[in-house]
């Protein structure tokens, strides 16, 4: 008990909570019966994975992940089914009997397999570290060796928004009529 | 058990279970937003590779950083874009359920 007040106990810890929020979360999301339930576990599972990040000596991904992924991609998604899934409860929302039974058998044999390459193989790691991998090396080389790469990213969100824009704004021109609420 | 969170195993266990989960939950739903989902599940699982390989095995650690920085770049880029679609199917079909979307134009 004394060991778990230190800081690497308390360090532990936290480290087993945030890997079992990623694997709960994970299960939520694609279990659940309701979408918008399956929406908290996915940005449960993706907080998880942010406190991972921050173990991996990452603080400024993990800071990303939370920004990007539970702010606005979980957000928009739960948009999402707000506008197109106004009644949950109609008609089944998974795979029942075979379909079901066919995807356990190939995510489990999926898992299996990643884990079993995984720790069977001999990792051979660099031998020294050319620099510390810092929110200022990161900075530095995002803008210097990684700076094209930077700039395309940004025209692929540029383009991804106005195609967004183009295409909600198409489905609803098609039919004027159509759209009661 | 302290020693887990320095230990490269544990990341790729974990980031394997994510993505078996994720490709679990893509065959298993039956509507266009649950797959989205479960495909962002899966891109988290190849970003937690990637980043553990970068923290424990990498020469240059940034390398692995800004590669995870650019998925969450696509990732969002593809979610904009998948969420309208879903939404300008939904208001021509009703319903986002994969097995209603059964008849192509013409």
């Amino acid at each position: 008990m004394n060991q778990l007040l230190t800081a690497q106990g308390l360090g532990g810890v936290v480290f087993l909570t945030v890997s079992t929020a990623v694997v709960i979360g994970a299960l939520i999301a694609v279990n659940s019966k309701r979408l918008i339930r399956a929406v908290t576990g996915l940005c449960l599972c993706l907080i998880g994975v942010a406190g991972l990040y921050y173990f991996l000596n990452s603080p400024f991904l993990a800071l990303m992940e939370i920004l990007i992924y539970v702010g606005a991609v979980g957000v928009s998604i739960a948009f999402a089914i707000m506008l197109a899934d106004p009644h949950p409860e109609k008609k089944g929302n998974r795979a029942t009997g075979l379909g079901s039974l066919f995807g356990f058998i190939c995510g489990a044999l999926l898992t299996w397999g990643l884990i079993k390459t995984g720790l069977s193989t001999h990792w051979q790691g660099a031998a020294a570290k050319i620099n510390s991998g810092s929110m200022l090396e990161l900075g530095k080389s995002l803008l210097t060796t990684y700076g094209m790469v930077f700039e395309l990213i940004s025209v692929v969100l540029l383009i991804a928004i106005i195609g967004s824009l183009a295409l909600g704004k198409k489905g609803r021109s098609n039919h004027p009529g159509k759209i009661s609420r | 058990m302290l020693q887990l969170s320095t230990n490269l195993n544990t990341y790729l266990i974990i980031a394997a279970f994510l993505f078996g989960i994720g490709f679990y939950g893509l065959i298993n739903r039956r509507t266009l937003i649950g797959m989205l989902i479960s495909a962002e599940l899966i891109l988290s699982g190849a970003s937690l590779n990637f980043m553990a390989f970068n923290r424990f095995l990498a020469p240059n650690p940034v390398v692995g950083q800004v590669f995870t920085l650019f998925i969450m770049g696509i990732a969002a880029a593809e979610a904009a874009i998948a969420l309208s679609i879903i939404i300008a199917v939904y208001r021509n079909y009703k319903s986002i359920a994969a097995e209603d979307l059964n008849d192509l134009k013409g």
